[in-house]
């Protein structure tokens, strides 16, 4: 038994995965169960009393969704994650955990659209208020906080343009403020950035992009870095104050540096219910075991069609961290040297009927609001992900009128390529 | 420094795997200092599941002598157990260490384990310990670390750090589990090994 750490690759195919100990079936079964028998009355007291290791109901945990979550957590160096139902519901559970009524956060501008909307809107509701600030600007987020601030979001490669942010620099913004920092890190995956290495507390995932990867999904995780310590001055008190949920636990005495996922379990998943399906945890774990194939072919592949891109007539601009003349270059080398990952954004001379024009004459990419597929995908995200913002947001975040946003599959590039330019030239 | 004090030092930060592992395959017998009888205390969890995996569980606490933890009747000192005890689980604030180390110090024979629970620390009281011959773990929980050494707890999403490509037996109730699994580097994660040194700085 030697104490050795495999390569990612290892990882991606073995962690958190064991034959089954009844059938000796190799692929992680789907338990396709609501609820798991209790030995006796004894068991599932401590079952639910949180004292005993095990499964109770599929909202709570499910044996697949187990697998998922310690492979996602080995990948991302994390101590323990919990999947839920879509990305959206990860980032609803993780702020339960640290804001009460009144509470701010701060969150970088450039963000997945969704998010801004669920940010400005739905948790606006909740009485969660977030402060935006800018991520080419760190001092904006040193301005930003204040007494009510209790945490930090940003994206590790931010939608819609591909741009790298430093997280590293705004790590030491959240330390020095005691706050986590929080970070998606659905664009990049952790087989290009892993942002625990650079200082996140807490990383969160759409599954449903690169990690599943295939387009068949929704689902979502939280990985926790155990590297925030949740007990000084109160400011946590679903963490450090006895929870009247479970008798009185407290939950980083009792689970130390894995506290806050066993939290947004057992106060989050419990409570509000976004359960992922233990079919789609299947899919999202078969995807996984190939993301490093997959995560390379996507970036070699879009780095090709942006450098396309940016030597043809039609195309005013590209943004694209993997071009060495890409204002985010330096930060791409630093933290995602294996490739800037697979989406980002160009403009077109012709502006917003250009753009509506080439995504109809495109015959691979596919019109369509997602993205981290096998398959080649384009949208305009000013009429679609961008629409319901105005238009000086709209420009701020970087889907502008004349904005095109590619995610770059699997397939050969010089199809795509080929597709591009006869749609261009159409 | 002699050469001695160096062979027996120990990176209480983060600790090899096969270190934990060759601990908890070998203590039979579990005293455990500060044990709760209330229900939603740690030390509760912890007496509670390493009984049920099958070590001899012994309750030490003075304010509970004459009652029993699940059939297992409390002593008010480690002196007043009477007989070898394998490990010391010390479930006390680390302020409150150094008085047990010594205590179980005077023992004959010595314990060959001293273990300190999540988020107690006493790195005077370990060096004084191993000066000894005795095993120190600090801010770890035995419970915790045979959970994710037999990956028990991944059912909690915990990330075990361990692999296996073996067919594990159905567990059963009460059954000691192996904990030969591969391990995927020693200790904690590296961010929450950092993180841990960082707060020890800090203290």
């Amino acid at each position: 038994m030697s104490d050795r750490l495999p390569g990612f690759s290892t990882l991606a195919v073995h962690a958190g995965a064991q034959p089954d100990p009844t059938t000796g079936a190799r692929a992680t079964p789907i338990y396709q169960t609501t609820s798991f028998v209790f030995n006796d009355a004894d068991h599932a007291a401590s079952l639910f009393g949180l004292q005993a290791f095990g499964n109770i109901y599929t909202r709570i945990g499910n044996p697949t969704n187990a697998v998922l979550e310690e492979r996602v957590a080995a990948l991302e160096g994390g101590t323990a994650a919990l999947a839920v139902a879509s990305g959206h519901a990860a980032q609803v559970v993780v702020l339960q955990q640290l804001l009460q009524p009144g509470d701010e956060f701060i969150a970088a501008r450039k963000l997945y659209g969704g998010s801004i909307n669920q940010f400005s809107h739905a948790f606006k509701s909740f009485g969660w208020n977030v402060v935006w600030a800018d991520p080419d600007d760190v001092a904006s987020f040193e301005r930003a906080v204040t007494p009510r601030t209790k945490a930090i979001f940003i994206e590790s490669i931010a939608n819609p343009a591909g741009s790298i942010t430093d997280i590293e620099a705004i790590s030491t913004v959240a330390r020095k403020a005691g706050v986590p920092l929080i970070v998606d890190n659905t664009l990049a995956s952790p087989y290009l950035i892993r942002p625990i290495d650079h200082g996140a507390d807490i990383v969160v995932h759409s599954l449903t992009k690169f990690l599943g990867g295939h387009g068949n999904s929704l689902g979502g995780i939280i990985v926790d870095a155990g590297t925030f310590d949740w007990s000084t001055g109160g400011k946590y008190p679903m963490l450090s104050e006895p929870r009247p949920e479970y008798h009185g636990i407290r939950l980083q005495e009792t689970f130390g540096n894995f506290a806050f996922a066993i939290a947004c379990r057992v106060l989050g998943l419990r409570d509000l219910g976004p359960a992922l399906s233990p079919f789609n945890a299947f899919m999202i774990l078969t995807g996984i075991e190939t993301l490093p194939l997959r995560m390379q072919k996507h970036c070699d592949n879009a780095k090709a069609v942006a450098e396309f891109l940016a030597g043809h007539s039609a195309v005013s601009a590209v943004n694209y961290a993997g071009l060495a003349t890409d204002k985010y270059n330096q930060l791409a080398r630093k933290y995602a040297p294996k490739g800037a990952g697979a989406v980002f954004t160009f403009s077109l001379k012709g502006g917003y009927d250009a753009g509506v024009n080439l995504v109809s004459k495109l015959q691979l990419f596919s019109h369509l609001a997602n993205v981290g597929d096998t398959r080649s995908l384009v949208i305009h995200p000013a009429s679609t992900t961008h629409s319901q913002l105005d238009d000086a947001a709209k420009i701020k975040s970087g889907a502008g009128p004349d904005v095109v946003r590619l995610s770059i599959g699997i397939e050969d590039k010089e199809d795509l390529i080929a597709d591009l330019e006869q749609a261009l030239s159409a | 420094m002699s050469d001695n004090k160096k062979r027996r030092q120990m990176n209480h930060d983060a600790y090899p795997d096969n270190y934990i592992r060759a601990i908890l395959n070998s203590v039979k017998s579990i005293a455990m200092v500060g044990a709760s009888p209330v229900n939603v205390r740690p030390s509760y969890f912890a007496f509670k599941y390493l009984a049920q995996r099958g070590y001899d569980m012994i309750p030490v606490n003075p304010g509970h002598v004459g009652k029993d933890l699940l059939g297992k009747p409390f002593v008010a000192s480690l002196r007043d157990i009477g007989g070898p005890v394998d490990m010391i689980d010390i479930f006390r604030n680390s302020s409150h260490i150094m008085p047990v180390v010594d205590e179980a110090l005077t023992l004959d024979p010595l314990p060959k384990v001293i273990w300190m629970q999540l988020g107690a620390r006493d790195d005077a009281a370990a060096e004084k310990a191993e000066a000894a011959g005795i095993k120190v773990v600090m801010n770890r929980c035995p419970k915790i670390e045979y959970g994710r050494l037999s990956s028990e707890i991944s059912w909690m999403g915990v990330n075990s750090r361990t692999l296996s490509s073996k067919r594990p037996p159905a567990p059963t109730q009460g059954m000691r589990l192996s904990l030969n699994r591969m391990s995927v580097g020693g200790g904690e994660t590296a961010a929450s090994d950092r993180a841990a040194k960082n707060k020890t700085e800090q203290n």
